[in-house]
Parts: structure tokens; C-alpha cells; sequence
């Protein structure tokens, strides 16, 4: 048997423990990122949920401002406490437009009456296809659209009181 | 005073070990002499960690909550029976099983072997020593199972409901046995290439330790896939999960030193690659201990992470397979290779035999662990799932269920005599079943397709060893052989025909609704809440009907209390023909209620080839242990005319 073949699986167990030794080494960093960070919205255009307030296409995020699009749920639980810390964000001069997934118009304008309406438009995407198609996977999730219309951050979970500044730094860095 | 006795024995013990592998070195250095004792040693260290371990299930079957494993893995309200398995059940306990059954089986070597070199003997006590003393210190640096809490605590923190089960109270235990029954093939192996004496005599002193340990695994695998298919609700019987994979790689690799033993056994070649796989068999135990308790793989069975304990674990695999291999690769030129065999022979089979399932390993192997060099390369994340294993794997494993027919033909060195037209039957069976599936079942996917007709042409060819043989002189590990290769024709064609005509429906019913799958319709009667010890639960009842009378099934949706977790309690119903499985879920605002019904044909064809592998083991290890006291009672004349 030759040499090389002698030593090779010690060289294999010396390249699998280093490997192993990094991984331990290396904090496990459970959030999956957006890919779609730096690329352009997908092309959509969400009909209207109330009756009182525009739908939402992905042209009327392209102001030239930067603007958060926030993908919500009246049935959803975290977005109650999320909600009142839109308000805070809105109150500080930041443009908010909704994304209601698989929602009913009630549901929804119950929900604004109740917790509070910090949305300039609310597009309905009853078939969370739009959400899909923005690589969002649960709700509340919040985008950071920049004046041309190209995501710049992804905010996965609930902005809480203690992102906000998070929040205004990704919209000032957009703009 | 219990805690303490079980510390006060692992201290000890741990003593022993060291003791018998400073005896083993210095008996190989300056005479045998030095080594006379490290039998009772090795027996005495045994024995020391089987009173650690039944002491720690004495505190468990206490509820002894001044110790801070039992507060945190066990509960007063639990049945008696899940409070002992609830000592295995954790870390701590788990590693404390794991050093009990390492040094109870170097125990069981020390008294048994006795037909074989003194010197590798010697060797082999002493690098199972040393295996065990990396294990003691584990223990009683990092992980020590028998730690008090003060104060003591009023009640336990309960034991997750899943593992609530006969089925996982038993498949741990033996799984470890089979992994750690490996360990002695390990320090056979490590023994002998330090004394160089790898021969026959060596193979046949390490083949029963093999072959248990292989039964053990076999059945272990095979309880805890049926476990996670009743009890996850989910329906499927193998998910390709890191820690099945871990319990996978050590089987594959001593499937195939199974046989690659007996080719040094019967004729004394394949030394080296023997060897290795002695040595990979065991350092693929302890890569999966590693891979499950350090938390480095994501993976449905959430251990705790823990990297100081996984940095100890990796130190003591680079040590042990580190330092078996170093060996390995400086003795390795020294080993003269057997007697020579031809193109076509048994020798030839075995090798085949060896090299898929080396590759089978490998892929699962890189499998198992690509998604962490991935990350490490480029930072992707990333998952490997069934498709990349079936489809990489599963034209192999068939590549390997073909041959599987035709090596137990072969004769050994060379074959003249016209074996393949024994083929004949099989094959055309094989051919037959592949008309039958066009016919009946044009749509199904290629993999199942093939799988029904190797499992028909195998299941036929498996028996041929037999044909023209007396029965009842034909030795017992034959049959063994031929019972083992059936049951891979029989799980072959469970896996097959459940991937081929399973029928699926999930459905939001309303009591009284009637729902249908495959030959069956299924009449959702409404729902009951339920009470047991230490659980609620909302109760589905279900009426299926087929032609004849109907069957009743209740699958449920427990909620347990401590900690609160809420598991599916599948109703399942087996006929000769297959199983019906029925879970309950959630209900809707309207009253309707998720339910989910499978029809699975012949799915327990899976479990039963399982099992019949293991049966198979069984008959050959009773078969070669008996020969051997046959033997050493009345000598064999070949031996004493040689």
C-alpha cells in the first residue's frame, strides 16, 4: 500500500476536525437573510382593502423617497404591539404603507379603529402572493424601500420600541 | 448517599482505567508480566460503572429532586417506567450509559476472549482503557449526572412528552449498545496493528463483537424509525434528520466490516482495509455522539448546544481516531496481504460488497455534513434533504440489493461451477414485477419502480443458498445469511411500494363528514375531550369502511401539562395489506376539524425486513458462538495435526 494512501485518512480527519473546531468556534446565527437586499421590488400591483384608502402598487414606492412597507395582519398577535410602534415611526415623519395578508376588509378596518392607522395606502394580498414574492415568511416583516424602488432592508419579526432607532437609521442611510 | 456512591464508583473507575492503560504500556514495553492483572482490572472498572448507572436510576425512580438532573429532567407525576428512562433521557445520563456499556463490554472481553495472541489481548484491554478514560473525564470534568442541587426542589421540570414512549425509552439504550459494542473492533483493531498481529485469529475473536453490535444497531434503527413515524405524525419513516444519519453511518460501516471480516477469517486477506473499517465502524459511533450533543447540526431532535462539552467531544475524537490512524498509517506498509483469489469469486463479491457500502457512506456522510462546509466556505446556509440523498444513494443501495443475490453464490479463491444460471428464477420473477408495475401502476416514480422488482428478484434469490441443502445440517450462520438478505428484500419492497401507492388526504371535516382514501372512506364522528395522568386531550373519532365491516380509529391531540407541549397522538390500524394512519389536528371558527388520513400499503414490510436483518445477525452470532464451544470442547484434529 502506498504512502500517500496510508496517510489519507489522517489527512481527512485533520481537514474535518478544523472544520468542525470553526463551527464550534463560530456563533450560530439562526436568522436567514433577505437576498433580495439591494434589489429592485418585484413588480406588483394589490387592489385596495378599505374602501377609504388607496391599494398599494410597486410603482407607488418609487417616490424618490424612502418609504417602509410594512406586511401585516389584522389575525395577527405581534403586529397589535408592533402597530403602536408605527405610530411612534409615523410621528417622526416616516411614509408607512401596509401590505395585508390574507385579511378581510372588517377585519382590517377593526383592527386600524382599535389599535391604530399608521398606513398611508394598504394593499390586500389575500393569496400572499406578493408577500412571496418579497422572499417575506411570516408576519410582521417591514421593508426599507429607497427613493428608486430597491429594497434596502428587511426587518424580519416586530419593530419593537427598541428598533426604532434601527429603523430610522436604515431610512436615513436609504435615502 | 446515592448520588455520592454513583460518583465515589465513576472516580474509581475512572482510577482503573488509568491504571490498565499504564499496565498495557508498560507490559508491551518490558513483558507480559506487567500486563497479568489488567483482566480484573478491566472487570472490576465494568462493574464499578454498572453501580454508577444503577445508582442513577435509583435517583430517578426516587424522584430524588436534590439532584439537579433528576430536577431538571423528571417529574413525581410521571409513570415509573419513563422515570427510568428518563436517566438516559438527557445528556448527563446519556453519557453515563455510554461509559457504562464501554466498560462493561471491555469487562465481557476481559473474561471471555481467551482464543487469541496474549499480546494483542493485552493491547486491545488497554486502548479500550484509554477509551474509556477519555469518557470518565468527560464526565467528570463537563458533565457530571450526578451534581446536587441546594436547595432541593419541590417538583421536577417533566421530561418532553415526546419521549414519553415504550418506543424511546428502549431505542436509545440499544442503539448505544451497538454503538459502543463497535468500541472493542476499535481497540481489537488498534491492539493489532500495535502488536502487528492481524490474522485470522484476530478476525475471529473481533467477528462476534461486530456482529452484536450490528443486531443491536439494525434493530435500533429499525425501532426508532417506526417510533418517529407514529409518534411525529407525519407519515414518513426515514427523514434523512443529521441524527438519523448519525445513527446510519456507524450501521453502513459495520454492515460492510461485517463482511470484510469474514474474507480475513475465512482466508486471511483484506488485512488493512479490515482494519480500517474497524477502526472508521467505531470513530463513526463517536462522530455521531459528537454531531448530537454538541449542537454543530441543525436538526429535529433539539439537543441542548453546548460547545464547551462539544469542543471536549472533538478533543477526544481527534485523539482516538487520530491516533489509530497515525498507527494505521505507519504499520499499515508491514501488513503482508492473505492468500490471492481470482477475478470471480466470494473474495471478489465481498469486495464489491465493501465498496458500495463505503460509498453509501460517503455520500451520507457528505451528506450529513456538507451544509457546515458550505457555511464555512462561503457563509451560505443551506440544507441537504431527501432528494439529494435518494437519488445519490438509492441507485447504489439498489446496485448493492442486486449483487446482494449473487455474491452468497460465489465460492471462495475462484469459481468454475455455472452459478449464474441459479439466477434464472429470480430474475425472471424480477422481470415479471417490473411488467406488473407498468401494467397497474404506469405513473409511479423510477426509484419505487425498481425497488418492486429487485425486492421480488431478491427476495427469490436471498433463498438459494439453501436450495439442494439439508436444512437441518446447513450451519446456522448460513441461515442467518440467507434470513438477513431476505428481510433486505422485504424492507426493499416496503420502502417501494409505500413510496409507489401511498394515498394522502387532508381535509377540514365536519362531524359527519365522510371523507375517502385510497380503497377506504372514513366517516369523521366528531371529537371528545380526554383525561390522563399527566395530559389532556381532544379525542377524534373516525369509522373507516372497505368492503367489509368498518374499523374504528382515535387519533388525538395531547396537550401535557409539565412543561406544556402539545404532541399528535396518530391512530394507526394494520392490516395484512397495509396501514391506515389518521391524525387529528386543529379546528376551524366554523366547527370543522383538520383531519388527515394516509393509506399506506404494505408500509410495515419496512419494520419486518428490519427486524428480520437483525434476526438474521442473531442466528449467525448464536450459530459461530456455539461452533466455538463445540470446538474448544473437543479439539479439532486439523489443529492438532497441523
Amino acid at each position: 500500500m502506498s504512502r500517500a494512501i496510508r496517510f489519507a485518512p489522517l489527512v481527512l480527519l485533520v481537514v474535518l476536525i478544523a472544520g468542525l473546531v470553526w463551527r464550534l468556534a463560530t456563533p450560530v446565527d439562526t436568522n436567514v437573510s433577505s437576498k433580495l437586499e439591494g434589489q429592485r421590488l418585484p413588480a406588483f400591483a394589490l387592489p385596495a382593502t378599505l374602501p377609504t384608502k388607496p391599494g398599494l402598487s410597486s410603482r407607488d414606492l418609487a417616490t424618490g423617497q424612502p418609504r417602509l412597507v410594512n406586511v401585516f395582519a389584522s389575525w395577527c398577535v405581534p403586529c397589535i404591539t408592533e402597530v403602536r410602534v408605527l405610530q411612534q415611526l409615523k410621528a417622526r415623519g416616516v411614509a408607512i404603507d401596509g401590505i395585508a395578508i390574507r385579511d378581510r376588509p372588517q377585519d382590517v378596518a377593526d383592527f386600524l379603529n382599535q389599535h391604530g392607522d399608521p398606513y398611508q395606502r394598504i394593499g390586500s394580498d389575500e393569496r400572499s402572493q406578493v408577500q412571496i414574492a418579497l422572499g417575506s415568511s411570516g408576519v410582521p416583516e417591514s421593508f426599507v424601500v429607497d427613493g428608486q424602488g430597491v429594497i434596502r432592508y428587511q426587518h424580519i419579526g416586530p419593530i419593537e420600541g427598541s428598533d426604532v432607532a434601527l429603523i430610522l437609521t436604515r431610512l436615513e442611510q436609504a435615502k | 448517599m446515592i448520588a455520592e456512591t454513583g460518583l465515589a464508583a465513576l472516580w474509581l473507575a475512572a482510577g482503573l482505567a488509568a491504571l490498565q492503560f499504564v499496565l498495557m504500556v508498560s507490559a508491551l514495553r518490558s513483558g507480559l508480566a506487567a500486563g497479568r492483572a489488567m483482566r480484573a482490572i478491566a472487570i472490576v472498572q465494568g462493574t464499578l460503572t454498572l453501580i454508577s448507572f444503577a445508582m442513577l436510576l435509583w435517583v430517578f425512580a426516587r424522584t430524588d429532586l436534590s439532584v439537579a438532573l433528576v430536577f431538571e429532567n423528571s417529574h413525581s407525576a410521571k409513570p415509573l417506567v419513563y422515570k427510568i428512562a428518563g436517566a438516559w433521557g438527557n445528556h448527563e445520563g446519556s453519557m453515563l450509559l455510554w461509559v457504562t456499556v464501554l466498560a462493561a463490554a471491555g469487562a465481557i472481553f476481559a473474561l471471555l476472549s481467551r482464543r487469541m495472541g496474549e499480546r494483542t489481548m493485552l493491547a486491545a484491554l488497554g486502548a479500550q482503557a484509554a477509551l474509556a478514560l477519555g469518557f470518565y473525564a468527560f464526565l467528570l470534568i463537563a458533565s457530571n449526572p450526578f451534581a446536587r442541587l441546594s436547595p432541593p426542589a419541590f417538583e421536577g421540570r417533566g421530561l418532553n412528552p415526546l419521549l414519553q414512549d415504550p418506543g424511546l425509552a428502549f431505542h436509545p439504550p440499544t442503539l448505544y449498545l451497538g454503538y459502543v459494542g463497535l468500541s472493542v473492533a476499535f481497540s481489537l483493531a488498534f491492539g493489532a496493528l500495535l502488536t502487528g498481529e492481524v490474522d485470522a485469529r484476530l478476525a475471529r475473536a473481533m467477528r462476534p463483537w461486530v456482529l452484536g453490535a450490528w443486531i443491536l444497531l439494525t434493530l435500533g434503527i429499525t425501532a426508532g424509525s417506526y417510533w418517529a413515524y407514529y409518534e411525529l405524525g407525519w407519515g414518513g419513516w426515514w427523514f434523512w434528520d443529521p441524527v438519523e444519519n448519525a445513527s446510519l453511518m456507524p450501521w453502513l460501516a459495520a454492515t460492510a466490516l461485517l463482511h470484510s471480516i469474514n474474507v480475513l477469517a475465512a482466508r486471511g486477506a483484506l488485512k488493512a482495509w479490515t482494519m480500517m473499517l474497524a477502526v472508521i465502524a467505531f470513530s463513526m459511533s463517536m462522530v455521531g455522539t459528537f454531531l448530537v450533543r454538541s449542537g454543530v447540526l441543525t436538526s429535529v431532535h433539539a439537543f441542548a448546544i453546548d460547545p464547551e462539552r462539544g469542543t471536549f467531544l472533538l478533543g477526544l475524537l481527534g485523539i482516538y481516531v487520530g491516533a489509530a490512524f497515525i498507527l494505521f498509517a505507519v504499520r499499515g506498509a508491514s501488513l503482508k496481504e492473505g492468500a490471492p483469489f481470482e477475478l470471480v469469486s466470494r473474495e471478489t463479491g465481498l469486495v464489491i460488497n465493501n465498496l458500495l457500502l463505503s460509498v453509501i457512506l460517503g455520500i451520507v456522510f457528505l451528506g450529513t455534513l456538507y451544509p457546515l462546509f458550505v457555511e464555512a466556505v462561503s457563509g451560505e446556509k443551506l440544507s441537504v434533504g431527501a432528494p439529494y440523498f435518494n437519488a445519490v444513494a438509492g441507485p447504489l443501495a439498489l446496485l448493492l440489493a442486486v449483487l446482494v443475490g449473487v455474491g452468497p453464490l460465489l465460492s471462495w479463491r475462484r469459481e468454475r461451477r455455472p452459478v449464474f444460471k441459479q439466477l434464472a428464477v429470480p430474475a425472471l420473477l424480477g422481470v415479471a414485477a417490473l411488467l406488473v408495475t407498468f401494467i397497474v401502476a404506469p405513473a409511479i416514480g423510477i426509484l419505487p419502480r425498481l425497488g418492486l422488482t429487485v425486492g421480488a428478484y431478491l427476495a427469490a434469490a436471498s433463498i438459494l443458498p439453501l436450495v439442494g441443502r439439508n436444512p437441518l445440517r446447513t450451519p446456522l450462520a448460513t441461515w442467518g445469511m440467507v434470513v438477513a438478505h431476505f428481510g433486505i428484500a422485504v424492507a426493499l419492497a416496503g420502502m417501494a411500494a409505500n413510496a409507489a401507492f401511498t394515498s394522502e388526504r387532508l381535509a377540514v371535516a365536519k362531524p359527519g363528514e365522510t371523507l375517502s382514501v385510497g380503497p377506504w372512506l372514513v366517516q369523521f364522528e366528531g371529537v371528545t375531550p380526554m383525561a390522563g395522568k399527566n395530559w389532556t386531550a381532544i379525542e377524534g373519532k373516525l369509522t373507516a369502511t372497505r368492503g367489509s365491516g368498518p374499523v374504528t380509529l382515535k387519533p388525538q391531540t395531547r396537550y401535557f401539562l409539565d412543561p406544556p407541549t402539545e404532541t399528535n397522538e396518530a391512530a394507526i390500524d394494520t392490516f395484512w395489506n397495509g396501514q391506515l394512519y389518521t391524525v387529528i389536528g386543529k379546528p376551524d371558527e366554523a366547527g370543522g376539524w383538520q383531519v388527515r388520513l394516509w393509506w399506506k400499503p404494505f408500509v410495515t414490510l419496512i419494520w419486518l425486513g428490519g427486524v428480520l436483518i437483525g434476526l438474521g445477525g442473531a442466528l449467525a452470532l448464536v450459530g459461530r458462538l456455539w461452533r466455538v464451544r463445540r470446538r474448544r470442547r473437543e479439539p479439532d484434529w486439523r489443529e492438532r495435526y497441523a
